[in-house]
């Protein structure tokens, strides 16, 4: 069954790429949808029947040399499946809602074919991705890892006649690559010292490898700080954190259902799995835990940050999604892993909603996507409206604090109140100093979080039509293909984060993830310290939300004048946010620019003038000779400098021969 | 079959010859005769090749299938495969055919044309089944010229130039290796190549005008054989004759000179460098592998700033030589699988890029990047195959580009954690320059006008590209096809200079420390 889960989304994506002349745009991508609910289907199945043993199922052999040895397979545990759920759930859902998104897309002349082109992205990305969370070993994680890169450069660059959309998606690409240098030089490593890179003896080796010591470069290194450092580089690439995040908001130039599965949902949390499923390594590597937590808690400011003065409604939500991948670090970096996985599924649901949701909005308006152009859309587009509000409510983390009511153990509230609640106890609760910072960073990213969410909302439905007034006049709800799959999320934002609170962080955890994840119960309490903290860490976040919704409210309903003002007030401000902290133009200035001066300055200076120069100038000085002399002939002229050579030949051989070199 | 390695070097031979001795004429029908016979020589030879493949056992790590006669005045013709060459000689027979098809639209000189290509396969094989150090070098040297006519004469404007420049690069380093050769004979009174391969040569310190020479012989000899295969690959510095050599080239001269030509000079290092001379191997390494990083980083980066599509590719391709040389002077076993591995499959993907960019040279007869942009619009199945292509060339797991650069990688690492993080960031920049070049040419809409009416792949360019496809995936999804082949002879190898390897390393530390 797992194996059918996995192929048959590349079973689907073939169909829908190649086969799509044969039988018809239509049948494609309806043979791609289908397959993908079928793997979402089974995925439940195996979620909810699993009984906590690892399984391994092996494909084929892979890549075997000498003591290197790995295999296609598939490794069934708590998080394998977990991760399941997520992937195909989303990802048929998305691929239901594009048959109405991407129908007639203005992007695309007529009688151009483009839908089974899409679709069989979607459907391949899926496949890269289940290849990621299933992999048993870490070179097919990294076949995921890239396989999922690829498919998400082209699907950013889906729209490839727009020169933003094509360097977005090598922007994605090659920041992607910049982490992946980190993983893959940890999985150098990791085959350096254990010998192997399959999960089951690599997870073995954690203990020792805290004991030893590593030669690399001029360090001489504890391994297991070093080899979890190099992979969460690779983690920090994907999931889009602070130094290497710069790609995640320029990909939203690719259709707005991409953004929803792949830079929301699934690809830009496989960081997040990853150290969660390299727990019993990063159990062992504390120096390394402190530093995703830091990273962690600065992304979920910084983007939080500059998500309060964007405008483009899909950028909102992109800095938002970063933000939160910032949460989920900070937890999985003081040792609550479950609590990050808790709000890796529950924010697929929301996010992946809040974004569907945005699309909905864009194909009302024509493809508009700057907000200021919205207002007072509720009317118009009422499942819409009603959806985003949902998944603003969840992602805002509205609910009642557990210290007032409770549902047997359980908190009321959305999904995000529930996970992203429970983060923030966590980080609390590990009484370290990065720990603490990280309490301080997620509770006013909480406030900005309110905010901008909100915002988002206000700006869109509410107050008073702006913008091109032919586009609202023809605004209107989209078609059942895209609000289905709204309801859907709907439902899973309302109560996915009550039904799941104690498996993933409450009574039921251990027997939950079993063995999947593991804790160093010596030196690891902060699951269990999370559940008792003072009340007033209980209502930090609560009241930081209330701030940002108030403060919102007061902003662009009450007193609409107050935004315009205070960005004039405080012009440096606004325009270092809006301009994302010059991060994009730092980079260009230190990497970009440098790269392409020195690869011309070693084409023309070192190629041209030095090596070229110095080889004809002394030892070749017969090359220009043998050109002029040659210059004015007939190519026929080179038969008799290839006889003379041959002549060579026969006269060096002869010589050979005669001076008595053979026997 | 006894002669089966002689049947597949001289078909391709016996075709030229018979096309030289009996084909008349210019006219049209001849052009197509002497096109047939071509493809059909080149076909029947890959498919007898195959019995090599089957005939092969992997278990045994020794030669295979030797044929040994007696050849001019006491010289011998010796010829054999073990695991490290075989796979080199079916590479050969397996892109001849392809290299022949993509040459359809040639219509000056053709018969000259095709006994070029026939003659130089021929020599090809032989350099890969060669065990006789005569044999090797007269093939060895002898392949030059056919590629020199290829260049000279049915090659672009400055076509000249480059085949001299081609030329004279690559003989001036032969001519010390030569000199090595002729050293070695003197020493262990032989040119049969197994018996050199067992033979100790001298390795003790010996002073030349004050200078003090670790490994003594050996790191001379190495040093010689070095000049000639570092040209070959080709290495940092000695680089520059290979971009020149590509663009003026045909696009079948380009594939055969990427795909097959370069790998001589890794195999070259694997049969003689580092049995031969494992002292040599070891006092050197070091200088290697820093050569090695430098072309890595150094051509990627020159490789972005291309406006030339081959020259780019050209670049390319002497970075992903890097990663061979890297992997073979690491001295572990994943170290030389991968090169053997990378070899192999950036004779796949090389080939076909340079093919890539003869399909649209054959439209446009320009190959300057700026001339092109968009064609994705007219041509969905060249873009999906280019694209295809460029994701192998930058290594992507799946392809076959992946296994060779991975393993090598993996190899490093174990040996030197510097040159490993250097080299990696090849994988950084390597997808810098592939996509950029893709996004010039393929993507961004068409609006240049001459391009208005260009037209996708036909049937023929399609079945061309086809067998690299499926070489491309099959070999990063199931790479144990090769590696079941490369493993034990790599093993065998090892075990034989591993201990020379590290004694001769501790020996070259030694010195320096003095």
């Amino acid at each position: 069954m797992e194996t059918i889960i996995l192929f048959a989304p590349l079973v689907g994506a073939l169909i829908s790429g190649f086969g799509w002349k044969l039988i018809g745009e239509k049948a494609a991508i309806t043979t791609a949808t289908v397959l993908l609910f079928l793997a979402a289907a089974l995925s439940w199945v195996v979620f909810l029947g699993f009984d906590g043993e690892t399984r391994i199922v092996p494909i084929m052999r892979w890549i075997e040399s000498g003591g290197l040895s790995t295999d296609w397979a598939i490794r069934l545990d708590r998080l394998t499946t977990i991760m399941l759920i997520v992937v195909t759930t989303v990802s048929s859902l998305v691929h239901l809602y594009s048959h109405g998104y991407m129908d007639k897309d203005p992007q695309w002349k007529d009688g151009e074919s483009y839908m089974p082109r899409f679709f069989a992205y979607l459907s391949f990305f899926t496949f890269a991705m289940l290849m990621l969370v299933t992999s048993d070993n870490l070179l097919q994680m990294f076949f995921g890892w890239e396989g999922v890169g690829v498919a998400s450069y082209l699907l950013i660059g889906f729209y490839y006649r727009k020169p933003s959309a094509n360097a977005a998606a090598i922007k994605a690409f090659i920041v992607n690559r910049v982490g992946d240098f980190g993983f893959a030089l940890g999985i150098f490593g990791l085959f350096y010292m254990v010998e192997s890179i399959n999960l089951t003896e690599v997870f073995a080796a954690g203990h020792h490898l805290a004991e030893v010591k590593m030669a690399f470069l001029w360090l001489d290194i504890s391994a297991i700080e070093l080899l979890t450092f190099l992979l969460f580089v690779g983690a920090m690439g994907k999931s889009a954190q602070l130094f290497l995040h710069t790609w995640l908001p320029d990909a939203m130039e690719g259709p707005t259902p991409v953004s929803a599965l792949i830079h929301a949902a699934t690809m830009v949390t496989a960081g997040v799995f990853l150290v969660c499923r390299m727990s019993p390594l990063y159990e062992y590597a504390p120096g390394t835990l402190a530093f995703v937590t830091v990273i962690g808690a600065c992304t979920a400011f910084v983007a939080a940050t500059i998500g309060l003065v964007q405008n483009d409604i899909k950028r909102v939500i992109a800095y938002s999604t970063m933000s939160q991948l910032g949460y989920m670090f900070a937890a999985a970096g003081v040792g609550v892993y479950q609590a990050a996985m808790f709000h890796l599924f529950t924010h697929a649901f929301f996010k992946a909603m809040l974004f569907l949701g945005a699309g909905s909005v864009i194909h009302a308006m024509h493809h508009e996507q700057d907000m200021r152009n919205y207002g007072n859309l509720r009317k118009k587009i009422p499942i819409t409206f009603w959806a985003m509000m949902i998944g603003t409510l969840a992602i805002t983390g509205v609910g009642i604090p557990s210290v007032i009511a409770k549902l047997g153990h359980t908190p009321i509230g959305f999904a995000g109140f529930l996970s992203k609640d429970a983060i923030i106890e966590s980080t609390y609760a590990a009484g370290s100093d990065v720990g603490q910072f990280a309490f301080v960073m997620l509770v006013l990213a909480a406030a900005m979080t309110a905010f901008y969410s909100w915002r988002l909302i206000f700006m869109t439905f509410y107050g008073t039509e702006r913008g091109d007034h032919h586009t609202h006049e023809h605004a209107h709800e989209s078609p059942w293909t895209m609000t289905v799959p709204l309801i859907v999320l709907a439902v899973g934002s309302v109560f996915a984060g009550m039904i799941w609170y104690s498996d993933f962080f409450g009574d039921h955890v251990a027997e939950f993830f079993g063995p999947s994840v593991y804790t160093n119960h010596d030196t690891n309490h902060v699951l269990h310290d999370a559940h008792s903290v003072p009340a007033w860490v209980i209502w930090a976040p609560f009241v930081a939300m209330l701030l940002g919704f108030v403060v919102s409210w007061l902003f662009y309903i009450a007193r609409p004048g107050i935004p315009g003002a205070l960005a004039a007030q405080f012009e440096p401000v606004h325009r270092f946010l809006l301009k994302k902290w010059y991060f994009d133009e730092i980079y260009d200035f230190l990497f970009v620019n440098p790269a392409k001066w020195l690869g011309r300055f070693l084409w023309k200076k070192g190629d041209g003038a030095v090596i070229d120069g110095t080889i004809n100038g002394i030892a070749m000085g017969i090359v220009p000779f043998f050109t002029r002399l040659a210059g004015r002939a007939q190519s026929g002229f080179v038969f008799h400098y290839a006889m003379a050579m041959v002549i060579g030949i026969v006269v060096l051989v002869s010589w050979m021969m005669i001076s008595g070199g053979a026997h | 079959m006894e002669n089966l390695l002689s049947i597949v070097t001289f078909l391709p031979l016996i075709a030229a010859i018979i096309l030289a001795l009996f084909l008349r004429g210019e006219d049209a029908v001849a052009q197509r005769a002497a096109k047939w016979l071509a493809l059909i020589a080149t076909s029947a030879t890959f498919v007898v090749s195959l019995g090599i493949w089957f005939q092969f056992d992997p278990a045994n790590t020794g030669f295979q299938m030797v044929e040994d006669r007696a050849w001019l005045g006491g010289l011998r013709y010796k010829m054999g495969v073990d695991g490290i060459s075989v796979l080199f000689v079916l590479l050969t027979t397996f892109l001849m055919p392809l290299v022949i098809a993509a040459s359809w639209n040639v219509t000056t000189r053709v018969k000259e044309y095709m006994i070029a290509f026939l003659v130089l396969e021929t020599l090809m094989i032989a350099v890969f089944c060669a065990l006789d150090l005569i044999l090797f070098y007269v093939v060895f040297e002898a392949g030059l010229i056919p590629m020199f006519l290829i260049i000279g004469i049915w090659g672009g404007k400055e076509r000249i130039y480059a085949a001299f420049k081609f030329f004279l690069y690559t003989l001036l380093g032969s001519v010390l290796m030569l000199v090595a050769m002729i050293a070695m004979i003197l020493d262990a009174g032989t040119t049969d190549i197994p018996t050199l391969l067992t033979h100790e040569f001298s390795s003790s310190t010996i002073s030349v005008l004050g200078w003090q020479i670790v490994g003594g012989a050996q790191t001379l000899m190495f040093l010689a054989f070095f000049a000639s295969f570092a040209v070959k690959m080709p290495m940092w510095p000695v680089h520059t004759w290979l971009p020149d050599a590509h663009v003026q080239a045909p696009t079948a001269g380009s594939v055969v000179l990427a795909a097959v030509l370069l790998k001589m000079g890794g195999y070259g290092f694997l049969r003689f460098s580092l049995p031969m001379f494992p002292v040599g191997s070891a006092v050197m390494a070091d200088f290697v592998l820093w050569l090695s990083v430098i072309a890595i980083i150094y051509t990627s980066l020159v490789a972005m700033m291309q406006e030339d599509m081959k020259k780019l590719i050209a670049y390319s391709s002497v970075a992903h030589m890097g990663f061979v040389t890297m992997g073979i002077f690491a001295f572990n076993q994943q170290g030389l699988d991968g090169a053997i591995f990378q070899m192999l499959s950036h004779g796949f993907i090389s080939g076909a890029l340079f093919l890539i960019v003869g399909v649209i040279y054959d439209r446009m007869h320009t190959r300057d990047i700026d001339a092109y942009g968009g064609l994705v619009v007219r041509m969905p199945a060249y873009a999906a195959i280019f694209m295809l292509f460029t994701m192998a060339n930058v290594g992507l797991p799946g392809t076959s580009g992946f296994v060779g650069e991975f393993l090598t990688l993996v190899g490093i690492f174990q040996a030197n954690t510097w040159v490993a993080v250097f080299a990696t960031t090849g994988v950084i920049l390597s997808a810098g320059y592939a996509l950029w070049l893709y996004r010039r040419v393929v993507f961004g809409d068409l609006i240049k006008e001459s391009l208005k009416g260009i037209a996708d792949m036909d049937a023929r360019e399609k079945w061309i590209f086809a067998p690299l496809v499926v070489m491309t995936i099959l070999l990063g999804v199931y790479p144990s096809l090769a590696l079941d082949v490369i493993g034990p002879s790599v093993a065998a190898l090892l075990q034989q200079i591993e201990p020379i390897v590290s004694a001769g390393g501790d020996a070259a530390a030694a010195a320096a420390g003095h």
